[in-house]
């Protein structure tokens, strides 16, 4: 069994990435990722893994290069944040319908305007309809853990896609947590070599993303959807898989002391541990509080969460990016059309967050609780403790 | 005794005999394609994957040359080929280098060396795929870049590129009553790959296939980044007869707009002789339906500059010397 040790989660993340013995790297340096690139290359060029490490010119380059890479039969892991994703805006759709299973870490951070390189999820927002998996770590355990696993779901004959891991920028690729890590025996016996479909490779000549006319197109994208809404079983059948070995157990959406609660928290990322104390001090004034912790973003786990709402009054959904102009918050959208079929369904309240790195503390989920008690909000959705 | 020397007509009728020894018969790039009648970069490209050979990745950047070879379910490429989005050919292709190279090492596919090649065409290369192509050529990959110039946007309307030439008109720098046409000097692109210090730099033509080729195999066989720049006809933009296609090749090389010549190691060196007398650029661009409201003044002003453009050449191809001259020199 693995060991314990101390490590910033950024450096653990790559350290992960080591152990699944990726071929090729191609980052691009970006704050608050910038240490999971710098340890990668750190990897490499001590040859700690035979790989190549690719110093591109550009996030749309990382991905690009990426994805030649992987169309090769390489593993390849890439790194980002905020405006590096959306730079590869372009790039990420095509990745995943031509099925190629890069894992791509991502520090999250808020999107420019103004700039800011703090932490929220208005970068991986927008990417939500590109046809990734999408999961959300909670603390650097997770992170590590997560990294792992993205290799063996995303390398899955039944799943094919790029997967990405989601780990709140600073909050927590900057911190020092202690992380448990498997052995490389454990891992090579978790995640087999990689064995692609298609390579290109002149001894079986293939062309890869060829011209789709509208006879074909739709095909197309009905296939990638079936391919993304299947993918759950695999994600499940790995994390039990992954509970099995190491204990640690992972569900697409995690209840906490929500079996008799009236009113619950719903958190994605970093904040569910923030949350969680909020939980505990609020049960101690006798509030029946709970908490749901989103894991599985893409797919986006429905049958679990109408499951995970069942007796709950109110669900308090927080979200750290803003639909300007649109019904709230995308987590928040996403769950109130998840239920809308329900005969039962808790009355939902929307709470925007966290924006661009503004601290929330256990105080705020439990004022965010305690008004969400009445079932509604004075607005369709709230920009939480925001001036003007 | 060289027959084919002797009796030119011979080649012609001895066709089958003569011509495997000079490019290979095997087709990497089919028949049935749907490229333009007199299209100068689809016979390009067939003419480059024969001078690359089975051993080859192809890296296609978005534009014509995908639209036509690629409609799903068909394929016109016998070589393994990819293609990404419009700006990217040169990163993608890098990565191909990089994957093959890390698989081999491994031991993961089999020993020997398959080149990755990126494509695309000006729009691809100097405007939106600058960056792309200057990273990956700036880090040293072992892959040719090959350019496609067909002077514009043609796959989406024949717009203004950076290739464009100067006073052409295209449908967004058109011939207008007051402005006429394309107000700036074409980008110089090899020179720009020659600046990033590449062991092989060429500019090349498929009017002059043999010339072509033979690059195409000399930066096959470097072990790092190379680029060819490769002006092609099109008969849809240029406004041009498709059967003029490899006439107006010879004319850009004729007039000197468009000289044949090869970077090597930092030194130049014409690979086609350009006649002593060149052709007035006036032979050029009468052809050519984008010239057509050309005016004698403009035609003088643009013969001035590619004057110029060919004696500042020709001082590099005669006192250009290479790194490794240079070595000697100081060992000395």
């Amino acid at each position: 069994m693995g060991k314990r040790v101390g490590m910033e989660v950024a450096i653990a993340a790559a350290e992960a990435a080591a152990l699944c013995k990726f071929d090729v790297a191609s980052v691009y340096p970006i704050t608050p990722q910038s240490h999971v690139a710098e340890h990668l290359a750190d990897i490499v060029n001590d040859g700690r893994v035979d790989a190549s490490f690719i110093t591109v010119e550009s996030e749309h380059s990382a991905l690009s290069s990426a994805m030649g890479a992987s169309a090769t039969g390489a593993r390849v892991v890439t790194a980002t944040s905020s405006q590096g994703l959306l730079y590869m805006g372009e790039v990420m759709p095509i990745t995943s319908s031509m099925r190629l299973p890069i894992v791509m870490l991502i520090a999250n951070r808020a999107i420019s305007g103004p700039i800011n390189i703090w932490n929220d999820h208005s970068d991986i927002m927008p990417m939500r309809d590109t046809g990734w998996i999408s999961f959300f770590a909670e603390n650097g355990q997770e992170v590590v853990d997560m990294t792992i696993q993205a290799f063996r779901v995303g390398e899955d004959r039944r799943v094919m896609l790029p997967v990405n891991v989601n780990m709140d920028g600073f909050q927590l690729p900057h911190m020092v947590e202690p992380i448990f890590f498997p052995d490389q025996e454990e891992v090579d016996r978790f995640l087999p070599e990689y064995v692609p479909y298609a390579t290109l490779h002149p001894d079986r000549p293939v062309s890869m993303g060829t011209l789709g006319m509208p006879e074909i197109y739709a095909e197309a994208q009905k296939a990638k959807d079936v391919a993304v809404v299947n993918s759950i079983k695999v994600v499940k059948e790995v994390w039990k898989e992954w509970e099995k070995l190491f204990g640690r157990k992972y569900e697409p959406i995690q209840s906490y002391r929500t079996r008799d609660a009236d009113v619950a928290l719903v958190t994605m990322g970093s904040m569910g541990e923030t949350a969680e104390i909020a939980v505990d001090a609020l049960r101690k004034q006798g509030v029946k509080a709970g908490l749901l912790k989103i894991k599985l973003w893409r797919p986006f786990p429905f049958a679990e969460l109408k499951k995970a709402v069942k007796g709950i009054r109110v669900l308090a959904v927080t979200d750290r990016a803003c639909s300007f102009g649109g019904p709230g918050g995308p987590v928040c959208s996403e769950i109130r059309s998840a239920l809308y079929e329900e005969s039962v369904r808790p009355a939902i309240v929307n709470y925007l967050i966290g924006l661009g790195g503004r601290d929330v503390q256990a105080e705020d989920f439990m004022e965010m609780v305690r008004r969400a008690a009445k079932g509604k909000l004075s607005e369709p959705y709230e920009f939480y403790g925001v001036r003007g | 005794m060289n027959t084919a020397m002797n009796h030119p007509k011979s080649i012609i009728e001895n066709f089958d005999l003569y011509a495997p020894k000079l490019v290979s018969k095997e087709e990497f790039f089919s028949p049935g394609h749907r490229a333009c009648q007199g299209c100068g970069e689809a016979l390009a490209i067939r003419l480059m994957c024969k001078a690359l050979g089975k051993d080859t990745v192809i890296t296609n950047a978005t534009g014509c040359m995908e639209v036509i070879s690629s409609l799903y379910p068909t394929t016109a490429w016998t070589l393994p080929w990819i293609h990404v989005a419009f700006p990217n050919a040169a990163a993608v292709g890098s990565g191909v280098e990089a994957g093959l190279t890390a698989l081999r090492r491994k031991g993961k596919i089999a020993d020997r060396r398959v080149k990755s090649v990126a494509i695309g065409g000006d729009g691809g290369t100097m405007d939106i795929g600058f960056q792309a192509l200057s990273g990956a050529m700036e880090r040293g990959h072992d892959m040719l870049y090959v350019c496609f110039d067909n002077e514009a946007y043609m796959n989406t309307g024949i717009q203004r590129s950076s290739g464009t030439p100067f006073l052409a008109s295209t449908s967004t720098a058109p011939a207008g009553k007051k402005i006429p046409g394309n107000q700036v000097w074409k980008k110089n692109m090899a020179e720009i790959m020659v600046a990033h210090n590449l062991p092989y730099v060429a500019t090349a033509s498929p009017s002059y296939p043999l010339d072509f080729m033979k690059k195409v195999k000399k930066a096959r066989r470097i072990k790092g980044p190379s680029y060819i720049h490769c002006l092609v006809t099109c008969p849809t933009g240029w406004r041009s007869a498709s059967e003029t296609c490899i006439k107006l090749g010879r004319l850009s090389l004729e007039t000197g707009i468009f000289p044949l010549y090869e970077v090597e190691d930092g030194k130049y060196r014409l690979t086609v002789e350009v006649p002593e007398k060149r052709r007035p650029v006036q032979d050029y661009v009468k052809g050519q339906g984008r010239f057509r409201h050309l005016t004698p003044d403009q035609i003088q002003v643009i013969q001035e500059r590619v004057d110029i453009e060919w004696e500042t050449l020709m001082i590099k191809v005669n006192c250009s010397k290479s790194r490794e001259e240079l070595r000697a020199v100081r060992e000395k």
